[in-house]
């Protein structure tokens, strides 16, 4: 029992984001409205920044800007004092691209609208093999 | 469909959450992930570059070509969105409407006539409403202290949280706001589309421009210590300044194609009403 206890606390943020990876993948696989399965891409996007945000966090350390960095003489830095700052990095990037590629994504659905007057998947198919 | 959909990414889950087993516990100290080349980041970045904030340092020193295609990419994003979206030579309607600011008079124009130059009158759509006064003037009283908020992040994002892609988004959303709480002619008015183009290109080409100087100084691509001849101080000190440089060219892009592609989506590439 305290092994599983263990483990759930060592591991639910996983878990967390796994759900909501899953919601955003049904979402894409199964809504039938593409501004649906927008807006599930973008929770699929959050899950994996979630993610990769968590693998970056130390116990006991803090945000990755040195502290006292000038003009308090020279110290040692330690590793261990300070978060893993490379998957912020990486995310950081990511969110601004998320919001730029959301752009083209709505951009896209707008052209969809204005060919066929709906944004039902359906019933686009429908339009296209009646031609 | 929705039975297979569902199968499938219960299926996917399970393999993740099994996965996670051989996982590091959350917040390990001695995972793989804070064990190999974050050390290096964390422990030489104040003597390399002398930024304290090293997610900054990260961002545009050691990592600052994935940065400069961050950037394209955005860049090629709005292009995108003004490729889809854009008309480009919308015909102008017969009738035009203008509406008498102070007395809320609305005039149509026939084709062909004129009004008289005047600032008094403002062009309306005929899907105009009216802004709500009182959005009106707290978004007029707010956007100011929210650009200086935004240049301090792009300022500041050596020593505190912040930098080019932050400090250009809220730049960006301050443009939008006024969009938002005015009408997007307004917003247009004040931010032509001719400079977002221009100013989205130019912070791309600030950060390649950056790089391609360093080559011309004899040193690698994106290596800012070759301009320590240029600004006239040691090479360790270039490097933050060159961090400072291409942050700058960030934000610019960053903001420029944020209000680019708002400007597209919103009104459907007819840059009138808008929402």
């Amino acid at each position: 029992m305290d092994d599983l206890i263990q483990m759930v606390v060592a591991k639910y943020n996983y878990w967390i984001y796994t759900t909501l990876m899953m919601i955003g993948l049904y979402a894409m696989i199964a809504k039938n409205n593409l501004v649906k399965k927008i807006v599930g891409m973008s929770i699929f996007q959050t899950a994996i920044i979630l993610f990769y945000v968590s693998t970056g966090a130390k116990k006991g350390a803090t945000i990755p800007i040195i502290e006292h960095a000038h003009g308090a003489g020279t110290h040692m830095v330690h590793a261990v004092d300070y978060i893993n700052p490379l998957p912020h990095v990486l995310m950081l990037t990511a969110i601004v691209v998320a919001v730029a590629t959301l752009g083209v994504a709505l951009a896209l659905a707008i052209r969809v609208y204005d060919r066929y007057k709906t944004l039902e998947e359906d019933e686009i198919l429908a339009q296209i093999s009646e031609k | 469909m929705k039975i297979i959909a569902l199968i499938s990414v219960i299926l996917a889950g399970a393999l993740l959450v099994y996965a996670t087993v051989d996982f590091p516990a959350w917040a390990d100290p001695a995972s793989p992930a804070s064990t190999h080349l974050s050390p290096h980041f964390i422990e030489k970045t104040m003597e390399e570059t002398s930024v304290p904030n090293i997610v900054t340092a990260v961002l545009a020193d050691y990592r600052s070509y994935d940065t400069m295609y961050e950037t394209t990419v955005i860049f090629a994003a709005g292009v995108a969105c003004f490729l889809l979206l854009r008309i480009p030579r919308r015909k102008e309607p017969g009738e035009r409407l203008y509406r008498h600011v102070l007395t809320g008079v609305t005039v149509r124009v026939k084709e062909g006539a004129k009004l008289p130059p005047s600032d008094d009158f403002e062009r309306i759509d005929t899907l105009w409403t009216p802004p709500d006064l009182i959005i009106k003037t707290i978004c007029r009283l707010l956007i100011p202290f929210i650009q200086l908020f935004g240049l301090y992040v792009i300022a500041h994002g050596h020593h505190s949280p912040g930098g080019g892609f932050q400090g250009g988004v809220i730049l960006g959303a301050s443009i939008i706001m006024l969009a938002i709480s005015h009408d997007l002619r307004t917003a247009v008015q004040r931010m032509r589309e001719k400079v977002d183009v221009l100013l989205s290109a130019a912070g791309v080409f600030i950060y390649a421009g950056t790089g391609a100087l360093c080559v011309l100084l004899g040193l690698n691509f994106l290596d800012y210590s070759a301009l320590a001849s240029v600004l006239y101080v040691d090479p360790v000190t270039a490097r933050s300044h060159g961090i400072l440089i291409v942050e700058i060219g960030v934000g610019i892009a960053v903001m420029a194609t944020i209000i680019w592609i708002y400007n597209n989506v919103s009104s459907g590439g007819k840059y009138d009403e808008g929402l």
